[in-house]
C-alpha cells in the first residue's frame, strides 16, 4: 500500500459552525489514492507541544489531487489547525488504514453522528459514482441545526436523500439516528457503513445484529502514529483479544468486536 | 559502506557491533522496520531495534494505552507482542532483507525466561545483537523490577550473555535512585553495551473524569520532555563504565544525537520522534553527515564524550 508523508498546501478553509471547521489540502499523491474511511495523521504547528499527530478521516476528495478533513475544535490541537490560513502548510501521512468494503449489489446505508459524518461523505461521493443505480440511504445526526445543516447540503449536492436527527430538535428528528432507521423499511441485503461516536455505534452493533444486517464500523481510538508501531489504538476483538484500529481498521465488521453496552 | 553521504564517516563500534553511523530507532517504536518502509530508506539507519519479544505472546494492556502530556507522551502498552516463536517464524524474515543491523529487544518474568528467548534467537539469521529490556518485574521477587536491584540486573544480563553468540545491550530504566550502579553490575554480568534511557514512570488524571488517563493509572514517560534527565544519566553512566553507552529519551535532530554524544554516547536511539516523524532517523542521519562535513572532522567518533568542562 502506498502512503505518504508529505508538507500539504491548505487550498480552502472553511468554517462550518460556530467550532466545525473543514480544511481542503492538496496533495495528489494521498487523494489519488485514498479510499472512504480512511485517515490521514495531521501535525499541527511545528512545535513539540502538542507532539503527537492527531487522526482525521478523509472526508471528501475531488480531482485525484484534493482531500477535505472536518474537525469540531475540542483541544489543543485542533484548536491550532483552526487558526492556520490558506496558504499554508500541514504535515500529512496517508492515507492510512482499510477503508469501507463496498458491494454495489447491497443496499449501503450511510449512518453517521456528529463529526464521523466525515468519512461517510467521502463514501456517499464514492458510491453514487460506482454503483449510480443504486444510490445509498443517508441517516445522519448530530447536536443541533448549525452542526448537521452544512454537512446535509453536501449530501443533498450528490442527489442523495438525506434523513436527519438532532439531539436539541433543531433539524429533522428530535432524537437519535437509530430511531429514524427503525421507522424505514431495510431490505435483508442492507449494509449499514457507520461512523460516530461509541454509543451511537454499539447501539447500531446491536440493531443491526437483531435484524441480522451487516454492519461495518470505523473506530476512533487514542493513537500515536497511525502506521502499526505505537499499538495504543486497541479496541477490543472477538478475533484475537485486541485489534489495531490504524491497521487492523479503522473499519470493522461489528460483529468482529467487544460491546461495551451500558 | 559509512562514506556513502558526503564522504563524512559516521561510523561506530557497539561491542564489536560496528554500524555504520550511530542513529538506531528505539525499540516499540519502530514496529517490525517494514511498517516504515514507506517513509524511510532503512539501509541508510546506523541499525533497527525491534518491538520487546517476550517468551509466550503477550496481548497487552487494556486501552486506554497512551496520552499526550507536555512535550511527550505516556504509554502502558503492556509489552503486547507476538511472542519468540512467532517472531521468528513471521518477523524475520522481512527483517533479514534489511541490510542494517537488527537488534532484537526482548523481556521476560524470570531470569530463565530471558534466558530461554536468548537461547531461541542462537542462529536465527540476521539477529546482529540482543538489548535486554530489564525494565520489567521479577514475578520470582515479588515483582521487584529486574533493573532497579544490582544483583538482579547483573544475573539477567549474566544469563543472557552466557548462551548468546551475539552482543548483548542492557537497557537500563531510569526509575532508579542511582543508575551508575546497575549500569556497573550489568557491566560486571559481562553486558557488551547499555543503552538508557528507557521511560520514566509517570502519570496523567483527566480532571473532567476524575480517572487516570491510562487504563494502567501509570505508564512510561517519553517524548522531547525526558531529554535532560537522558542526557543527564547518560552522562554519569558514561563516567562510570568502560562499556560503549548507548543514549536514548527526547532525541529527535541530529543536533540531539550529538549532545548525546559529547555527553559520552557511542550511539543512540530515536524513539518517540519516529511517531511523529516516520523520517526522524533517515534526516539524522543526513544532519550528522552534514555536521562532520562542516566541522571537518576526521570521523564522528570525536565526538564522544567530548564535552567541554572548563
Amino acid at each position: 500500500m502506498s502512503q505518504f508523508q508529505e508538507k500539504t498546501q491548505i487550498i480552502r478553509f472553511e468554517q462550518l459552525s460556530s467550532d466545525i471547521v473543514r480544511l481542503t489540502l492538496d496533495s495528489p499523491d494521498i487523494a489519488s489514492r485514498a479510499k472512504p474511511g480512511q485517515f490521514v495523521m495531521v501535525k499541527a504547528g511545528e512545535g513539540r507541544d502538542p507532539l503527537l499527530r492527531r487522526p482525521f478521516s478523509i472526508s471528501q476528495t475531488s480531482n485525484e489531487r484534493h482531500f477535505q478533513i472536518l474537525f469540531k475544535v475540542v483541544g489543543s490541537g485542533t484548536s491550532i489547525l483552526a487558526h492556520y490560513r490558506v496558504g499554508e502548510y500541514l504535515s500529512v501521512l496517508g492515507p492510512l488504514g482499510n477503508g469501507y468494503q463496498v458491494d454495489c449489489d447491497d443496499d449501503n446505508c450511510l449512518v453517521g453522528g456528529g463529526m464521523g459524518i466525515a468519512p461517510l461523505l467521502f463514501l456517499g461521493k464514492w458510491l453514487v459514482r460506482v454503483c449510480p443505480q443504486n444510490p445509498p440511504l443517508v441517516v445522519i445526526g448530530a447536536r443541533t441545526a448549525a452542526e448537521l445543516s452544512p454537512l446535509v447540503k453536501d449530501f443533498e449536492e450528490l442527489g442523495l436523500r438525506v434523513h436527519t436527527a438532532t439531539d436539541d430538535g433543531s433539524l429533522g428528528h428530535h432524537g437519535f439516528v437509530i430511531d429514524v432507521l427503525k421507522t424505514i423499511n431495510l431490505g435483508s441485503s442492507s449494509r449499514m457503513h457507520v461512523c460516530g461516536p461509541y454509543p451511537m455505534m454499539a447501539a447500531m452493533h446491536l440493531f443491526c445484529k437483531e435484524r441480522g444486517l451487516s454492519c461495518q464500523v470505523s473506530m476512533e481510538t487514542h493513537m500515536a502514529c497511525g502506521m502499526g508501531a505505537c499499538l495504543g489504538c486497541i479496541v477490543p476483538s472477538r478475533k484475537g483479544v485486541y485489534a489495531h484500529a490504524c491497521s487492523d481498521g479503522p473499519v470493522f465488521d461489528a460483529k468482529e468486536l467487544v460491546w461495551k453496552v451500558k | 559502506m559509512e562514506s556513502e553521504i558526503s564522504g563524512a564517516d559516521l561510523s561506530v563500534s557497539i561491542g564489536g557491533l560496528r554500524l555504520k553511523n550511530p542513529v538506531m530507532t528505539a525499540s516499540g517504536t519502530f514496529g517490525y522496520a517494514k511498517e516504515f518502509e514507506p517513509y524511510v530508506n532503512l539501509h541508510r539507519l546506523g541499525a533497527v531495534v525491534v518491538k520487546g519479544i517476550s517468551l509466550e505472546p503477550r496481548a497487552g494492556n487494556p486501552p486506554p494505552r497512551i496520552v499526550e502530556t507536555s512535550c511527550g507522551m505516556l504509554n502502558a502498552i503492556g509489552l503486547e507482542n507476538v511472542g519468540v516463536d512467532r517472531f521468528i517464524s513471521e518477523k524475520m524474515e522481512s527483517l533479514q532483507a534489511v541490510t542494517v543491523p537488527v537488534v532484537v529487544n526482548i523481556l521476560g518474568d524470570t531470569v530463565n525466561e530471558y534466558r530461554e528467548i536468548a537461547e531461541r534467537l542462537v542462529d536465527v539469521e540476521g539477529v546482529a545483537a540482543i538489548e535486554v529490556n530489564i525494565s520489567c518485574p521479577n514475578v520470582k521477587k515479588g515483582g521487584v523490577a529486574f533493573g532497579t536491584v544490582p544483583e538482579m540486573a547483573a544475573a539477567v544480563t549474566a544469563a543472557v550473555k552466557k548462551v548468546s553468540s551475539v552482543p548483548v545491550i542492557v537497557k537500563l530504566s531510569p526509575n532508579v535512585t542511582d543508575v551508575t550502579n546497575i549500569a556497573r553490575a550489568v557491566e560486571d554480568g559481562g553486558a557488551d553495551a547499555v543503552s538508557l534511557i528507557n521511560t520514566l514512570i509517570g502519570m496523567a488524571v483527566d480532571l473532567r473524569s476524575r480517572r487516570p488517563a491510562l487504563a494502567n493509572v501509570i505508564g512510561g514517560l517519553s517524548g522531547p520532555a525526558i531529554k535532560p534527565v537522558a542526557l543527564r544519566m547518560v552522562y554519569q553512566v558514561a563516567q562510570t563504565v568502560s562499556i560503549p553507552v548507548i543514549g536514548i529519551g527526547g532525541i529527535e535532530t541530529a543536533e540531539d544525537v550529538l549532545e548525546f554524544m559529547l555527553a559520552g554516547a557511542t550511539a543512540v536511539q530515536i524513539g518517540t520522534a519516529n511517531f511523529v516523524n516516520p523520517r526522524a532517523s533517515e534526516e539524522a542521519v543526513e544532519g550528522l553527515a552534514r555536521y562532520v562535513t562542516e566541522q571537518k572532522l576526521i570521523s564522528i567518533r570525536e565526538m564522544i564524550g567530548a564535552l567541554v568542562l572548563s
